[in-house]
């Protein structure tokens, strides 16, 4: 099976980094960016998407390298805040943190004093005065790096907050897309699953839709969210979510899809009485090899992870030739790298221009 | 022997159908005439010159959660009725959900002496629907009366189980007591944090279904029947309530209702963006209009803000009267409940200073006439709990000669920027924050006494 990959960066490496760890402030901006924060992607135009995905491109090729690290964010600090548990997202970031050269340190709910009552306001402003300047925050509540984001002068990046969004997600699958077909203009993406609860697929809504994406959403009814279909919504409010195809019927969704991506079935959604059982799920909804074979011959199969093989996902085509699953991970770490990178830059210029160090 | 006499303005009293200028005149904390120049005869009397003014009734606010006792750091019995004075009321009715919650007399008795000491204006309070608000078991409706509450509630919190309603509504009967009910079936809110819609949808909230209110609205009309008792509906907030209520009216059943000055005014749109109107279209639209979200947690309130069609039937339903009363559900908290996680924020809205200028937009965008407006926060509730019946209160709601001399005094055109951190209220927790209100009450009259006077009004 022969998937044609697109390079997105062309052919220089990592041109933009600098080797030596000197401030970033001097850098030149590797493209249009004017984000202080990154809490979702509704916010981002596709300028911006592709100044990301493009340097992401490079963070690659840093991470093939045989010693992969580049000092550019030394002396940098970055704290992962994370109120909820995660491996993938946080090694991720971990890394990504790592391998730029930055201190990074991690702290989870279960040792820092969020259980004692502490506020999330006062454990932000807290970290701050210990000298982060970038926070990455995953947090049950949609809406937790938006009040963080209100009451600090650091950068905010949203890991994940409650149902609402997951941008660096996001960006990883844009990344693994946009290596394979290249421009996004019109290819057919399908999300099935539980769209209702899912920060990932929101922000792949946003996304795709700015990269021109054809975007469809499948699930059973009492996993779609309200409002999602154009004519739920009042006239003036058509813009206020990206457009959608909404569906009910798995097979309908996927014919011709370029990109199909089965979403995390999480099993409290049989007792919350919105599905009658998993088994019942997995023969509507699971994505299968015999579904896929009405999506386009090229399609992509995408999952964001943890996956319940067996659920929403068949495990001949989980590990079988058209899954990006792996690299997907693997993207993960160059995009989040391309990001605390952005942010870094942002910081550094900022403050050689208030006269002030690098923080 | 002490007399007011306020000169010259507007009077609008719907209940008698006047509206013209007059002058009222109170005696000894009573009115004792009201018409032109009516004033001018009196010697040694305080004076108020009302010359451009509209002056009205004091307004009655059914809906009210004052927070002591148990809660004094969000709002006092002090602050909350200072901040009804400013807003122009002048009787309260205080919900009872406080800490203990007033389902025994020993409780509702306390209440009284504090406001006795503490209150600026009348305190009416509300005893609860079951002890302990825990919806399992009726409290002592007919001791509550005797210690002077005017209606029963758990709100916060609807009573779930239908058969305890339907005895709750048959018993409170007994003692002419309504029953106020906050209307959300808590199995369909679930764990919702906000209106279930786009909005909802675009920020990852659960939602509250307007078919959790109508539900419930519905299912306790069908008991008031049942019952033949008067069923209060709290904070109407849908169409589909409005249209449920407007049928039980018209077949007689005994329904009153209430909407907030937020429900009649923004819509669900104001948790995501700030803002409710189409202001969006106006400015082009798009991902300029849409591209930023915030999490208002000011805007949090139970049931929730809605959609725009919801807010339109309310105020429908309030200029044709199937709504009786406008009420505030002023629900003040402190920055440490609401400056916090969207779905650990505390739900409620400090309304009572912004309850005029936010309903008056109705009257300014045409929807409303200003006595129709003026009867909903006067005469409407007075008569909806029939509190104008009460031993000493006869009147209550009008300037009809012999009512208690509350009087409030309003610019309905005068344009004021809402600005928290000046609210008597210690609950500065308003979604409309900076934003700019038409309609203001300048001074407000308890008793014959001045309670609140803004600069400028010519005492």
């Amino acid at each position: 099976m022969t998937t044609e990959t697109h390079e997105t960066s062309g052919a220089s490496a990592a041109p933009l980094l600098p080797g030596s760890g000197e401030p970033l402030g001097t850098a030149p901006a590797p493209g249009p960016w004017r984000h202080r924060h990154v809490l979702d992607l509704d916010d981002f135009g596709a300028d911006e998407i592709i100044t990301v995905l493009e340097l992401a491109g490079q963070m690659a090729e840093v991470l093939e390298r045989r010693i992969a690290r580049v000092p550019a964010l030394r002396g940098h600090t970055i704290v992962n805040l994370f109120y909820e548990p995660s491996t993938r997202t946080r090694a991720s970031f971990e890394l990504a943190g790592k391998v730029l050269g930055a201190d990074v340190l991690s702290v989870s709910a279960s040792t820092s004093s969020v259980q004692k009552g502490e506020s999330l306001i006062d454990t932000v402003r807290t970290l701050r005065a210990m000298g982060a300047g970038i926070l990455v925050m995953r947090h049950a509540s949609s809406g937790a790096p938006y009040l963080a984001a209100r009451h600090t002068d650091a950068a905010i990046v949203n890991a994940g907050d409650g149902a609402h969004a997951h941008p660096t997600q996001a960006l990883l699958d844009l990344y693994t897309m946009r290596r394979h077909f290249g421009d996004l203009e019109g290819k057919r993406v399908v999300m099935v699953g539980d769209i209702a609860h899912s920060r990932v697929a929101r922000s792949d809504l946003w996304g795709l839709a700015a990269m021109g994406a054809e975007v469809v959403v499948c699930g059973p009814p009492t996993l779609l969210p309200q409002g999602l279909r154009p004519g739920d919504r009042p006239d003036h409010a058509e813009a206020a979510l990206p457009h959608v195809e909404v569906e009910t019927d798995i097979e309908r969704a996927i014919e011709g899809a370029h990109v199909v991506m089965a979403l995390r079935l999480q099993s409290e959604r049989q007792q919350g009485g919105l599905l009658p059982s998993l088994h019942e799920y997995s023969l509507h909804y699971q994505v299968t090899a015999k579904r896929l074979a009405r999506a386009h011959p090229d399609h992509l199969l995408m999952h964001p992870g943890p996956k319940n093989e067996g659920i929403e996902i068949a495990r001949e085509v989980a590990g079988g030739g058209r899954s990006m699953i792996e690299e997907q991970v693997t993207n993960g770490v160059a995009v989040r790298m391309a990001l605390l990178y952005l942010l870094a830059l942002g910081r550094d210029a900022a403050a050689a221009s208030a006269g002030e160090g690098a923080s | 022997m002490s007399t007011l006499a306020i000169h010259n303005g507007r009077v609008i009293d719907p209940a008698l159908g006047r509206d013209g200028i007059a002058d009222v005149v109170i005696v000894d904390g009573r009115v004792a005439r009201v018409g032109p120049n009516e004033g001018d005869a009196v010697i040694e009397a305080d004076r108020i010159d009302a010359t451009g003014l509209v002056v009205t009734p004091g307004f009655v606010d059914l809906h009210v959660h004052l927070r002591e006792p148990g809660f004094e750091y969000k709002e006092t019995i002090a602050t909350g009725t200072l901040a009804a004075a400013r807003g122009g009321f002048t009787t309260v009715c205080a919900m009872p959900n406080t800490d203990p919650p007033l389902d025994r007399r020993a409780a509702v008795e306390s209440v009284l002496r504090q406001a006795e000491e503490h209150a600026a204006v009348r305190v009416l309070p509300l005893g609860c629907i079951t002890r302990e608000r825990a919806g399992k078991e009726l409290a002592p409706a007919g001791e509550l009366a005797q210690a002077g509450v005017v209606a029963l509630s758990d709100d916060g919190d609807a009573v779930a189980d239908a058969r305890l309603m339907r005895h709750a509504l048959e018993y409170a009967g007994a003692f002419g007591l309504p029953i106020s009910q906050h209307c959300e079936d808590p199995a369909l809110v679930h764990e919702g944090q906000m209106h279930e819609g786009w909005v909802a949808t675009r920020l990852g909230l659960r939602g509250r279904p307007a078919s959790a209110e109508e539900t419930f609205v519905a299912r306790d009309i069908a008991l008031a029947d049942l019952a033949g008792a008067h069923l209060h509906i709290a904070h109407v907030s849908t169409a589909g309530s409005v249209a449920l209520i407007r049928a039980a009216r018209e077949r007689g059943v005994h329904i009153t209702a209430e909407v907030t000055p937020h429900h009649l005014a923004l819509t669900h749109e104001e948790v995501a963006f700030g803002w409710s109107g189409s202001q969006v279209a106006a400015n082009g639209g798009g991902a300029n209009g849409y591209g930023s979200i915030a999490y208002h947690s000011n805007a949090k309130v139970n049931p929730p803000l809605r959609s725009h069609g919801d807010m339109d039937a309310c105020a429908e339903a309030l200029r044709d009267g199937v709504i009786d009363a406008i009420a505030t559900d002023h629900a003040p908290h402190a920055v440490s409940d609401k400056e916090i996680e969207f779905d650990l924020a505390d739900a409620g809205i400090s309304g009572l200073e912004t309850a005029l200028g936010l309903s008056m937009s109705l009257v300014h965008a045409g929807r409303i006439e200003l006595p129709t407006l003026i009867e909903r926060l006067t005469a409407g509730p007075a008569r909806a709990w029939n509190l104008d019946q009460r031993p000493g209160l006869e009147g209550l709601g009008t300037l009809s000669p012999g009512a208690v001399g509350d009087v409030a005094i309003l610019d309905p055109d005068a344009a004021w920027t809402v600005k928290p951190e000046e609210f008597a209220s210690m609950g500065k927790n308003t979604p409309i924050a900076g934003r700019e209100l038409r309609g203001r009450v300048l001074a407000t009259v308890f008793g014959g006494r001045v309670v609140h006077a803004l600069e400028g009004i010519a005492l």
